[in-house]
């Protein structure tokens, strides 16, 4: 079996101080220092979108610490441990999402927290990275690619979560864990015809979708499509967010002087549309070199997603990376009007720690899977 | 399925994944760079749209003086207490929320104090800011003009969303007597009855500048930008009323109407030489510092505003045509027995058969049938002109809102006995000011001045109405008025010399006259001498017992004039009457 590690070999000879202790911590140092500017930055701008509060800072931070610490012990937990659970974290998932429907809490019109009596938890979070890791973990059974009746479970395996999370109802993170389902299967190899089929299905389908839609569902979609038809109620957010942005210009307002947010205009400034005050204070320059960093970190994770060793690490790892991407371009889009508004945070950037848990535990598992090659080899 | 095909097809995935993600970020790339290039003239305006706001800086009324300088109506600068109906409700809510009972507590405490200073009750003012947020208002005045006792009450809350704005009140220091002159501006602090409202636009009224800040979504103002245009204070306005002169004429006037049981009651105290308004007061009257007196049928300046027959009064001019026609003399006599007289349906009567009378006796003694005869003897346009040129039936051009007209009507337009009543009052109506006005052109020997509410620092020509001659005859013949044997004499003034005429007429009613209802009258000058003042004394329905002219207004003429005479320092012209009363009091004085 052809392998990627003469690089390895080649810093066996000269082990630098970085490197055994990347080896030993089990974390990539490119990665992990793109994730640590990006988390650099949103303090940075949490600051200013916060109006300058540092106790807003100081409680990220602490966030920060901790999802880094969950990052490092995923990182430790060998691919073939997680391929094991894999069944078992989809099975509690299922079975917490159906607890939900059941005894949820309902927060802002919508049943989405589970409360475990010491915390309150997010079920949909989890099923972000158990249904890429159930895939996965199915798929990887076979020698790829999936057989069509195989195809087809794996298919359902992502549907059901999907359907019980739609039903909460989140629309946002639905669409996520569906993404990241979908990656892995469209990463196992599923064939190019299935794909267009499945598309067409989709078109079919999409009428039936919008009709079983929520009604603020819909209405965020229309709204979205002409946000000025109603400036003050549903519109307002994309309104208020693209003026944000705009007035930024090439160079920016300033750090502190974005107008829009600063005066309370911009709703929602330091969590979901956190992007338009950088967009504001920072301009289009800015805009592109944060755009950089995360292209930066996709790639490298992409990179060490090839680079993985096992059907399993590869196809999650893959997803992970995936789902990352999804968060950061349906966020960008919705502020910048491109999307509708679906309340996914910017990752990493965000104000807020369970997105930030979820994506470090993908980011953990990309490093585990990288890291335990030759452990597999 | 070969092993290198599997890594080929992975290979290829691959790429189709990073074209995918490149389009991705290409797409969002190029959305910002469209917002941020091609959009962003437009976004910046919209950004500013939002966040800058033109606004007022308020600039004060001009000051009201007297003639002496004295303030008749000063602005005060004052808070305003005003709301985001939404940002207070907030506060409230996190008062609900509370579970803390020392911060429910807390929260309930300054919710109370704010409701008090509002002087209302704590869930009232709930339901009021819950009201205004339904309608969606941003901005509502909560309590306008508060003192600053309650501004800082209000300030010491603390509570968002409520706010103290600065604006101007009127202030108006001597109330009730200068009311009706002054008037009154509405609580925006425009003009809306008297001079206030006369001379509001391009004189009183401030010009408010503009300024540009920088707003919240709160609409609370974070930063000042520029200022766009200053603002620019109300000018002064100089009256020519005296302040302590409308205070006498107020107080003796307001103390006649109420012992007589009158209705109303209006004075005007015009200077004979430059047509000045020196004092012009009503009763009843009103305190405008007071809101809840403004009623409308209270503060109009019923000097200016009200008509009225002048009854007698009208007799002086009747006898000024006649001398001016050349058809009689002073010495002229006129026989009136038996002391009534037939007009159409009415008789008009003498108080008693006053058998022969000279023009000067029934001036002295009012005679109907004396006035009568001599004005049928007399060409209905020449007795026109002359009513005419002292001003009846014409607004007396002093540009006091609701200024009145009065009533007199072209000889062509006359019924059969109109030249008759007109004679002695009747068939014609006229203002307090119009009737002083007119009586004033005789004390200034026929020559009429513009009359005028401001102070004049200059004289201006005046306009001759009467040939001097005639008008110092009509003078002296009304001088008798005010002789022991005359209807007028308690307008004596010691020390004075005072001429006038009484006047006592029926009011009218629709079809004719209540007989029962009366209007007492006085209109004179002094010093007779040399005048200098003049003045009308009108008293609407006194039903205390008295209703003459010469009973219940000339008192009160008496009274304001004498005081007048002496405040301005008018030479005394009747030391005779004065020396009689230095020995009186002499005499009194021993014997006590």
């Amino acid at each position: 079996m052809p392998t990627t590690e003469h690089g390895a070999m080649g810093q066996q000879q000269t082990p630098g101080l970085f490197v055994l202790l990347s080896r030993f911590l089990r974390l990539d140092i490119p990665l992990l220092t793109g994730l640590l500017l990006l988390c650099g930055l949103s303090l940075v701008v949490l600051y200013s979108a916060s109006g300058q509060d540092v106790g807003a800072v100081q409680r990220q931070t602490v966030r920060f610490a901790l999802a880094f610490g969950v990052m490092l012990v995923l990182a430790h937990v060998p691919p073939t441990a997680l391929q094991r659970s894999s069944v078992f974290f989809y099975a509690i998932g299922m079975a917490m999402l159906v607890a939900v429907l059941l005894v949820g809490d309902v927060g802002k019109g919508a049943q989405r927290w589970l409360d475990l009596g010491f915390m309150r938890f997010q079920p949909s979070e989890l099923m972000k990275v158990a249904v890429p890791m159930m895939v996965a973990w199915y798929v990887s059974q076979e020698p790829l690619p999936p057989r069509f009746g195989r195809l087809l479970v794996a298919l359902g395996i992502v549907a059901l979560p999907a359907a019980l999370i739609m039903q909460q109802p989140d629309l946002g993170t639905a669409l996520l864990v569906a993404g990241a389902g979908l990656a892995v299967v469209f990463m196992a190899g599923m064939q190019w015809r299935y794909i267009l089929g499945a598309l067409a299905l989709a078109a079919v389908a999409a009428p039936l979708l919008w009709a079983n839609m929520h009604s603020y569902q819909q209405q965020r979609v229309l709204t979205f499509l002409n946000p000025e038809a109603d400036p003050l109620g549903a519109g307002y957010h994309i309104i208020q967010s693209k003026i944000a942005v705009g007035s930024g210009g090439l160079f920016g307002k300033g750090w502190l002087n974005g107008t829009q947010s600063h005066l309370d205009f911009l709703p929602e400034r330091h969590t979901d549309f956190i992007f338009a005050v950088f967009g504001e204070e920072f301009g289009l320059f800015g805009a592109m070199a944060l755009l950089g960093l995360y292209l930066f970190v996709i790639i490298r994770g992409l990179w060490l997603a090839a680079d993985s060793q096992g059907t399993y690490g590869r196809l999650v790892s893959a997803a992970m990376v995936v789902t990352f991407l999804v968060y950061l371009f349906v966020n960008v889009g919705m502020v910048t009007g491109l999307l509708p508004v679906v309340g996914v945070p910017l990752p990493l950037v965000s104000y807020g720690g369970t997105s930030l848990v979820t994506l470090m535990i993908g980011f953990g598992i990309i490093m585990s899977a990288h890291s335990h090659r030759r452990l597999l080899s | 399925m070969s092993t290198n095909r599997i890594l080929q097809r992975a290979a290829g995935r691959r790429r189709f994944v990073m074209f995918v993600f490149a389009c991705l970020g290409l797409a969002v790339l190029g959305r910002a760079a469209w917002l941020q290039i091609w959009q962003h003239g437009f976004l910046l305006g919209q950004a500013q749209a939002r966040q800058h706001r033109v606004i007022e800086i308020p600039a004060h009324r001009g000051t009201i003086f007297d003639r002496n300088g004295e303030p008749l109506a000063v602005s005060t600068p004052i808070d305003t207490v005003w709301a985001v109906p939404g940002d207070v409700l907030k506060t409230y809510d996190a008062m609900q929320a509370a579970t803390d009972p020392e911060a429910r507590q807390a929260y309930q405490a300054r919710w109370d104090a704010l409701a008090e200073a509002l002087s209302m009750s704590p869930s009232v003012l709930h339901e009021r800011v819950s009201q205004y947020q339904q309608q969606g208002r941003a901005f509502q005045y909560l309590r306008r003009h508060v003192t600053p006792a309650v501004a800082e009450q209000v300030a010491a809350q603390h509570i968002p969303g409520v706010s103290l704005m600065r604006e101007y009140a009127r202030y108006y220091p001597s109330s009730e007597a200068s009311a009706h002159i002054v008037g009154f501006t509405n609580i925006d602090d425009k003009g809306t009855e008297g001079l206030e409202l006369a001379y509001d636009r391009n004189w009183l009224a401030g010009q408010a500048g503009k300024r540009r800040i920088v707003r919240d979504l709160a609409a609370r103002e974070i930063e000042s930008l520029e200022i766009v245009q200053q603002a620019k204070p109300g000018k002064d306005l100089y009256l020519s009323v005296d302040r302590r002169l409308q205070y006498q004429a107020f107080r003796a006037l307001d103390k006649a109407v109420k012992e007589e049981q009158a209705s109303s009651g209006s004075l005007v105290l015009l200077d004979v030489q430059s047509g000045e308004v020196l004092a012009i007061v009503n009763s009843p009257s009103y305190n405008p510092n007071n809101t809840a007196e403004r009623r409308s049928g209270v503060s109009r300046n019923r000097a200016v505003t009200d008509q009225f027959e002048p009854g007698s009064t009208m007799k002086p001019f009747t006898i000024a045509a006649a001398l001016e026609s050349g058809r009689f003399t002073p010495s002229d006599i006129i026989y009136t027995s038996p002391g009534y007289y037939k007009v159409g349906r009415y008789e008009i009567r003498d108080t008693r058969d006053y058998g022969w009378l000279d023009l000067r006796g029934i001036i002295k003694k009012s005679s109907n049938v004396g006035v009568i005869k001599v004005a049928q003897k007399l060409e209905p346009e020449q007795m026109w002109s002359v009513l005419d040129r002292f001003g009846f039936g014409r607004p007396p051009g002093s540009e006091f809102p609701g200024e009145v007209p009065g009533k007199l009507n072209h000889p062509t337009l006359w019924h059969s006995t109109e030249q008759t009543t007109l004679a002695y009052g009747y068939g014609l109506a006229t203002s307090a000011l119009q009737l002083t006005h007119a009586v004033a052109a005789i004390a200034n020997g026929g020559v009429m001045q513009p009359v005028s509410f401001l102070k004049r620092d200059e004289p201006v020509q005046g306009e001759r109405v009467l040939d001097e001659s005639v008008a110092r005859q009509v003078a002296s013949m009304m001088e008798s008025v005010v002789s022991k044997s005359g209807t007028g004499y308690r307008a004596r003034v010691p020390g004075y010399r005072v001429a006038g005429k009484t006047g006592t007429s029926y009011k009218s009613h629709s079809g004719g006259y209540n007989e029962e209802r009366y209007i007492s009258l006085f209109a004179g000058f002094a010093p007779a001498s040399a005048p200098r003042l003049a003045m009308v004394v009108v008293i609407h329905d006194p039903s205390a017992g008295q209703h003459y002219g010469g009973q219940v207004a000339a008192p009160v003429f008496s009274e304001v004039m004498g005081n007048a005479l002496r405040v301005l320092g008018v030479k005394p012209d009747d030391w005779d009457s004065l020396a009689a009363r230095v020995r009186d009091e002499v005499t009194l004085e021993d014997a006590l």
